[in-house]
C-alpha cells in the first residue's frame, strides 16, 4: 500500500521582476523528497525563505504568488496530483487535503459567518448533507474547545479572538474529513498561553480523527510536541530528515544543532540600583473612546541597564511605550527621566528631551521609508539633532554602520534590498544616531528567525556595553527576558503583575499569572506538552 | 481605500463647503475610525450612543451631514446667482431698457428688497417645495420643473437599470479572464466609449440607428399623450448614449475593487477549498468589494441625473437640463436657482445613500462585538 503523501524530487520555481533588470527565474525549492503515512505528522522546520510553506502548498498543487511547481511528483495515495487538470485539482483541495493558514484572522472572509465558512468545502464537494456538516462542525467546535459551540458558527470573524479563529480554521480544515491537513505556522501569531491551548486542541483533533498532517513552523520546540518525523529545511533544500527523537536529541548537521541549541546569550544581572534613569509612577492611560488600557503602573530603570516588559498581546505593554514616548499622554501619573519630570505630551517636550529617548519597532519594514536610502534613514536624526551635513554627516553614518556591523557598502541601499535582520540593524543605527540615553525596543526580534534574532540581541548587548545606553525591552518571549534583562515587569490586562530584579521575578514563589506564562513556554523536549497538560488537569482537579 | 473621511467627517456638519466640491463622496470604509471622533463632538449621551449603536450613530451622522451640506449649497447657489453679471430686466427689455422701465421691473420682482430677506423668503419657500414664479413665463416654477424632472428621472432610471448590472457583470467577467482576451476587449471597448465626447456618441448613434438603419426614433422628444411603449422607444438612443458614457467608469472600478480583494488571504483560502472560479469571485470577493463599487455607482447615477444636459440637447429631450440651460440664457433666476438646488439635492442624496450602503455592507459595523 502506498504512503498517503509522497513527495519526490520536488522543484519549485518563481519568476521575480527586479526593478530595471530583465525578469529572472528563482529556484525556491530543489530536490525535496519525503513521505507521510496515514495518521502521522511530519514537521517541516526552517527559517523564513526556507521554502516550508511553498512545500506545504505543493501538497494542494498550489503555487502562491507566481510560484510554480516545475519538477518532481506529489503523490497522494499513489496518484500524481500535479498531472491533474483544473477540475481534478479541485477534487483534491478542500476534500482530500486541507490547509490551515498562519493568520486565521486574514484567512477568514470577513463578510460571512464562521459556521458557513467552516462547512462550505464539505457542501461544495458534496461530501455530506448540510445537516450532517453542521453536526460535524458542532462536534469539531467542541473537540477544539471553543466557547459556546452551539452558537459559535453564528458569529463573524471579527467577533472572536485570534486564538479562537485559529481553532475555527482547524475546524474548517477537519470538517470535510480530509486525509491530510497542512498546518502552516498555526500558532506563530498567538500568545504563548493561547498557543498551548491551540496546540493541545490540534493534537487532540488529529488523534481523534486519524488525519495525517504536515506541520510547518520555525519553532523547533513546538514541532517537537506534535510531530512524528521532522524535516529541517534551509534555502529550499533538505538539511536533515529524521524522526523527531533523532533530530531533537542527536542532530547530525551543524545547522540543526544551531537550531536546537539557539539562545546561548546570557548576561549577568546588574545589581546597581543607585542611578535611576527612568521612573514611572502610577501611570493610567486610555484612548479617546473611554477605553482604559493601563491601570496604575509603576516601575523604574537604573542607568545602563535593561528593563524587560513581558506580557501577552492586549496586556498594555506597547501602550506603556507610547506613554513613555509621549505619543499617548497618560490620564494620571508621572514619568521622571534623569531626575526631571517629562512633559506628558510629545508636543510639549523639548528637542533635547526627545533626543534622549529613541525607539525601535517590531516591524523594521513599516518603520522605514521605502524610498529613502540607508544614508538618508540614518542621516536624518544626525542632521535633525546635531545639525551635521555633508561629509561630516556621512562620516557619522559610516561610523554607525560600523557599530551595527554592516559597513559602508550599504550606504546607498534601499530598505527593500536588505534582509530582515539588516533592516532591524539599520533601525537600531537610526535610534543610536541621536545618542540617546534610553531606547525603547518594542518586540524588535519577534518578526525575525531565531538565529537572526540572536544576532540582534547580541548587537544590542554589545552596544549597551559600549555606550551605556538603557533599554526598555518589550517582548512576549520569556527566553529573551532570561537572556538580556536586569529587571523584569510582568503585565497582564493593563496591570502590573510583578516587578523586580530578574532573579526574583523569574523564580518561585510565583503568582498565578506569571506561573501560567512561564509554564506555557514550549521547551525543546519531547512530551513536554503532555506533561504540562497533565499537571494542569491535576491542579484543576485538586482545586 | 479611502479611509480618509473620518477625521474631517464630524467637523463638516456646520457646512464649511468653501470649495463647493467637498461633497461627501469619500469615506468608503470610514465607518470604524469615525467612532471616537464623533464622541468628542457632543456630550456624553452621544458618546454612549455611538459606542452602543455604532451603526445607527453613523447613519444619523451622515444624515445630519447631508442636511448641513444642502443648506450650505443653497447659500452658495443663491450667492452665485446673485453675483452673476447681467440682469434679467435689461435682458428682458432689450433695446427698450430705459432706467425707469428697468427700475419698475426690479420693483415688480422684489429685487429692491435686501439680499438676506430675499434669501430667507426663497429658502423657506423651497423647503415647502415652492420655488416661486418664473420671471420669464410667470408660471409656477415647481409645476414646470415637476414635469421636466419626471422626464429626466425616466431617462436616468432606464440608463441606470441597463448600465449598473451590465457594468458589474462585465467587471466580474473581466476579473475572471483577467489579462486575457475577453478582459482586453471589454477594457478597450469601454475605454473607447468613455473617451468619445457624449454628443459625438449621440450623433454617431443617430447617424447609424435613426438615419441609416431607421430602427430608432429621432428626435427623442416625449409628450404627455405618449404611451409607455412609445416613450421607451423614443428614449432608446439617449439611454444608449448615457450607458456608453457611464459604463466604463463603473466597470473598471468593479474590476479594480474585486482584483484588489482577489489577492487577499481569504480568497486564497477559498481557492484552497477547491471552489470554482466564479463562486470565488461572486461569493468571496464581491461582498468585500462593494463599498468602492457603490461609491462609483452613486457618482455615475448622480451624473445621469445632473450631467445629462448635453445629451438632452442633442436628442431634443424635454428634461431638466434643457430647461436650466434655457433659463440661464434669459437670466430667469428662480428657475436657475430651483434647478441648481434640485441637482445638488440629488447629488448629495445619492452620495449619502452610497455612504450609508457602504457602512451597511461592512459586517464589523452591522454586527458589533
Amino acid at each position: 500500500m502506498p504512503d498517503l503523501l509522497s513527495v519526490r524530487n520536488l522543484k519549485i520555481e518563481a519568476t521575480s521582476y527586479p526593478p530595471g533588470e530583465p525578469p529572472k527565474t528563482v529556484t525556491l525549492v530543489e530536490n525535496v523528497s519525503f513521505d507521510v503515512q496515514k495518521g502521522k505528522v511530519l514537521g517541516l522546520i526552517g527559517e523564513s525563505g526556507a521554502g516550508k510553506s511553498t512545500i506545504g502548498l505543493s501538497a494542494l498543487a498550489y503555487g502562491r504568488g507566481g510560484a510554480s511547481i516545475t519538477g518532481g511528483q506529489v503523490l497522494i495515495n499513489g496518484k500524481d496530483i500535479l498531472a491533474l487538470d483544473r477540475n481534478g485539482i479541485r477534487t483534491i483541495r478542500g476534500c482530500k487535503v486541507c490547509y490551515v493558514a498562519q493568520s486565521a484572522a486574514a484567512a477568514f472572509n470577513p463578510a460571512h459567518r464562521l459556521g458557513e465558512q467552516v462547512i462550505e468545502a464539505s457542501l461544495r464537494h458534496k461530501i455530506m448533507s448540510r445537516e450532517d456538516a453542521e453536526k460535524r462542525a458542532l462536534y469539531l467546535f467542541r473537540v477544539l474547545g471553543l466557547p459556546n459551540p452551539e452558537t459559535f458558527g453564528q458569529r463573524y470573524p471579527h467577533q472572536v479572538s485570534g486564538g479562537q479563529l485559529q481553532r475555527a480554521m482547524t475546524a474548517m480544515a477537519l470538517c470535510p474529513n480530509p486525509e491530510l491537513i497542512v498546518f502552516d505556522e498555526p500558532t506563530t501569531a498567538l500568545d504563548v498561553t493561547t498557543q498551548i491551548d491551540v496546540l493541545a486542541a490540534i493534537k487532540h483533533a488529529i488523534e481523534e480523527t486519524h488525519t495525517a498532517a504536515l506541520y510547518i513552523t520555525h519553532d523547533l520546540a513546538v514541532v517537537a510536541q506534535i510531530s512524528d518525523d521532522i524535516m529541517v529545511l534551509r534555502h529550499g533544500k533538505t538539511v536533515e530528515y529524521g524522526t523527531t527523537k533523532q533530530i531533537i536529541e542527536a542532530p547530525n548537521e551543524d545547522y540543526t544543532r544551531a537550531l536546537v541549541s539557539v539562545r546561548q546569550t546570557k548576561r549577568e544581572e546588574a545589581h546597581d540600583q543607585s542611578n535611576t534613569l527612568l521612573k514611572i509612577e502610577h501611570i493610567s492611560a486610555g484612548y479617546a473612546n473611554g477605553f482604559k488600557v493601563l491601570h496604575d503602573v509603576s516601575m523604574h530603570l537604573p542607568k545602563g541597564q535593561t528593563l524587560a516588559i513581558v506580557g501577552e498581546s492586549g496586556s498594555g505593554k506597547s501602550t506603556l511605550a507610547r506613554v513613555i514616548t509621549g505619543l499617548l499622554p497618560p490620564s494620571e501619573g508621572k514619568i521622571t527621566f534623569d531626575g526631571k519630570e517629562l512633559p506628558k505630551a510629545l508636543r510639549s517636550r523639548t528637542k533635547e528631551e526627545l533626543r534622549r529617548v529613541q525607539m525601535i519597532y517590531q516591524m523594521a519594514d513599516t518603520a522605514m521609508n521605502p524610498r529613502q536610502t540607508v544614508r538618508d534613514i540614518i542621516g536624518r536624526p544626525i542632521s535633525f539633532y546635531y545639525g551635521l551635513h555633508g561629509a561630516k554627516k556621512t562620516e557619522r553614518v559610516k561610523q554607525l554602520l560600523d557599530q551595527i556591523e554592516m559597513g559602508d557598502r550599504f550606504l546607498d541601499r534601499y530598505p527593500a534590498e536588505l534582509s530582515g535582520g539588516q533592516k532591524q540593524r539599520v533601525a537600531i543605527a537610526r535610534a543610536l544616531a541621536a545618542k540617546p540615553e534610553l531606547i525603547l525596543c518594542d518586540e524588535p526580534t519577534s518578526a525575525l528567525d531565531p538565529l537572526v534574532a540572536e544576532g540582534i540581541l547580541n548587537l544590542l548587548l554589545k552596544l549597551q556595553e559600549e555606550t551605556a545606553v538603557s533599554y526598555v525591552f518589550i517582548t512576549h518571549d520569556i527566553a529573551i527576558v532570561r537572556a538580556i534583562a536586569d529587571s523584569v515587569a510582568v503585565m497582564h490586562r493593563g496591570k502590573l503583575v510583578r516587578f523586580g530584579p530578574k532573579s526574583k521575578v523569574l523564580s518561585p514563589p510565583f503568582d498565578d499569572y506569571t506561573d501560567l506564562l512561564l509554564k506555557s513556554v514550549p521547551e525543546m523536549e519531547i512530551g513536554w506538552l503532555e506533561k504540562v497538560l497533565t499537571t494542569r488537569r491535576m491542579e484543576s482537579a485538586g482545586n | 481605500m479611502a479611509a480618509l473621511g473620518p477625521e474631517s467627517g464630524p467637523a463638516l456638519t456646520t457646512g464649511t463647503v468653501a470649495g463647493g466640491e467637498s461633497l461627501p463622496q469619500t469615506g468608503t470604509l470610514s465607518g470604524t475610525a469615525a467612532l471616537p471622533a464623533a464622541g468628542k463632538v457632543t456630550g456624553t449621551f452621544w458618546r454612549r450612543f455611538t459606542l452602543r449603536r455604532p451603526l445607527a450613530a453613523l447613519i444619523i451622522q451622515r444624515l445630519g451631514l447631508s442636511v448641513g451640506l444642502l443648506f450650505a449649497v443653497s447659500l452658495m447657489i443663491f450667492g452665485g446667482v446673485e453675483a452673476l453679471p447681467g440682469d434679467f430686466a435689461t435682458t428682458y427689455l432689450g433695446q427698450s431698457a430705459t432706467p425707469q422701465a428697468v427700475e419698475n421691473i426690479r420693483k415688480d420682482l422684489g429685487l429692491d428688497r435686501p439680499l438676506t430677506e430675499r434669501y430667507v423668503t426663497w429658502l423657506s419657500g423651497a423647503v415647502k417645495g415652492d420655488f416661486g414664479k418664473s420671471w420669464a413665463s410667470k408660471n409656477s416654477v415647481s409645476e414646470q420643473i415637476g414635469k421636466r424632472l419626471g422626464n429626466s428621472l425616466f431617462l436616468a432610471f432606464f440608463a441606470a437599470i441597463v448600465s449598473v448590472p451590465l457594468a458589474v457583470a462585465l467587471g466580474m467577467l473581466a476579473v475572471q479572464y483577467r489579462n486575457r482576451l475577453p478582459d482586453k476587449i471589454i477594457n478597450v471597448v469601454s475605454l473607447a466609449a468613455i473617451s468619445l465626447p457624449e454628443f459625438f456618441v449621440g450623433y454617431l448613434l443617430i447617424l447609424f440607428f435613426a438615419v441609416q438603419l431607421g430602427v430608432a426614433t429621432f428626435p427623442a422628444t416625449v409628450y404627455d399623450s405618449m404611451g409607455f411603449g412609445e416613450r421607451l422607444s423614443a428614449i432608446a438612443l439617449p439611454v444608449a448614449t448615457l450607458v456608453l458614457v457611464v459604463l466604463a467608469h463603473m466597470m473598471r472600478m468593479t474590476r479594480a475593487a474585486i482584483l484588489n480583494v482577489m489577492s487577499s488571504a481569504y480568497v486564497e483560502t477559498a481557492e484552497l477549498k477547491g471552489l470554482g472560479a466564479f463562486r470565488i469571485i461572486a461569493k468571496h470577493a464581491a461582498p468585500n468589494a462593494v463599498a468602492p463599487v457603490i461609491n462609483v455607482i452613486a457618482l455615475n447615477l448622480a451624473y445621469l441625473v445632473v450631467g445629462v444636459v448635453v445629451v438632452e440637447v442633442v436628442f431634443v429631450y424635454p428634461g431638466m437640463g434643457q430647461y436650466m440651460v434655457d433659463a440661464v440664457t434669459v437670466r430667469d433666476m428662480p428657475v436657475v436657482q430651483a434647478c441648481g438646488l434640485i441637482f445638488a439635492a440629488f447629488y448629495i442624496f445619492l452620495n449619502m445613500a452610497a455612504d450609508i450602503l457602504a457602512i451597511l455592507a461592512n459586517p464589523r459595523l452591522r454586527h458589533p462585538r
